[in-house]
């Protein structure tokens, strides 16, 4: 059986990392073959988790955000952990719309796109230790890309 | 990376031209400066095109929302024009596409901006 291939960075939850956090995965995810499309949907979700572990988790704090990634047969798995200050409700956070931060302008779609744009996605989180979330998207090969393999 | 926005005043409308990833990171600047020119210029008719945005997130959202409100409350116009198949798909996701008025191209937009501005 061939070993799993996996990633894993730790990095500050600083907003300029939000677009290293997502280039790092994608530059890591092509060796699926994705899509365009579909790598447009990792970026988004990866940006999308980050985001709220900087402006939710941590808020004015400093702290870190623990990144991994696994490729699992077709899929990519992610998990994206902080410690801070955890989720309360996770049913109530996961409804489209909902946003506890109205005044940052923050819409309440982060979650519903996360959902949307992976196969499985769950999350962890425990009040004042922090939020682990869970997404796994399976690449989608299109047949016509394996012919172009060296 | 920043977002660039290009300004235009064409009469009473304003036209910003937005270019990079609209992300957090990004946010900040791109609500500024466009507060910023609304109140400078005073105009009460904004046509936002995102032709340039090569990336954009939940963040994007709450910025293009944020000033669509705000320009509703003057009480002025706001539309869209450009957006690339992955950022129409965020706003139909989000139901944002019922609320605001997109455009496929910029004429199409400035000229139902002129319509509504009468
Ligand atoms: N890492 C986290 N730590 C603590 N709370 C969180 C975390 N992530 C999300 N939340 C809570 O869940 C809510 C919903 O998150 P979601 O991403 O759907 O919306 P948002 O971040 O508020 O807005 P948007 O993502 O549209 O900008 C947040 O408002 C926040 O209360
Ligand atoms: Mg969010």
């Amino acid at each position: 059986m061939k070993a799993t291939n996996s990633m894993s960075m730790t990095f500050s939850a600083l907003s300029e990392n939000e677009a290293f956090a997502r280039v790092a995965v994608a530059a890591f995810v092509a060796q699926l073959n994705p899509t365009m499309e579909e790598l447009t949907e990792i970026k988004t979700v990866v940006s999308e988790a980050v985001t709220n572990s900087i402006i939710h988790g941590y808020g004015e704090k400093y702290g870190d955000i623990y990144l991994h990634c696994k490729i699992v047969g077709d899929s990519i798995e992610l998990v994206v952990e902080d410690h801070g200050v955890g989720i309360g409700d996770v049913e109530m956070v996961r409804q489209p719309l909902y946003t506890s931060r109205p005044e940052l302008e923050r819409s309440g779609m982060g979650f519903t796109i996360m959902e949307s744009f992976v196969d499985e996605f769950d999350i962890e989180s425990v009040v004042d230790r922090g939020t682990m979330l869970r997404l796994v998207k399976r690449i989608r090969t299109p047949q016509s890309a394996t012919h172009h393999e060296v | 990376m920043k977002v660039q926005i290009e300004t235009l005043n064409r009469g009473s409308m304003m036209i910003a031209t937005l270019h990079g990833e609209l992300d957090h990171h990004a946010a900040d600047n791109v609500r500024g400066t466009l507060d910023r020119e609304i109140e400078a210029t005073r105009t009460k008719c904004l046509l936002l095109d995102l032709r340039g945005v090569t990336f954009m997130d939940s963040s994007g959202l709450g910025v293009i929302l944020g000033r669509y409100k705000k320009m509703q409350a003057l009480p002025g116009e706001m539309v869209i024009t450009s957006l690339s198949k992955s950022v129409e798909r965020l706003f139909e996701m989000s139901g944002l596409h019922k609320i605001m008025n997109i455009y496929k191209d910029r004429e199409t937009a400035i000229q139902a901006l002129k319509e509504v501005a009468k």
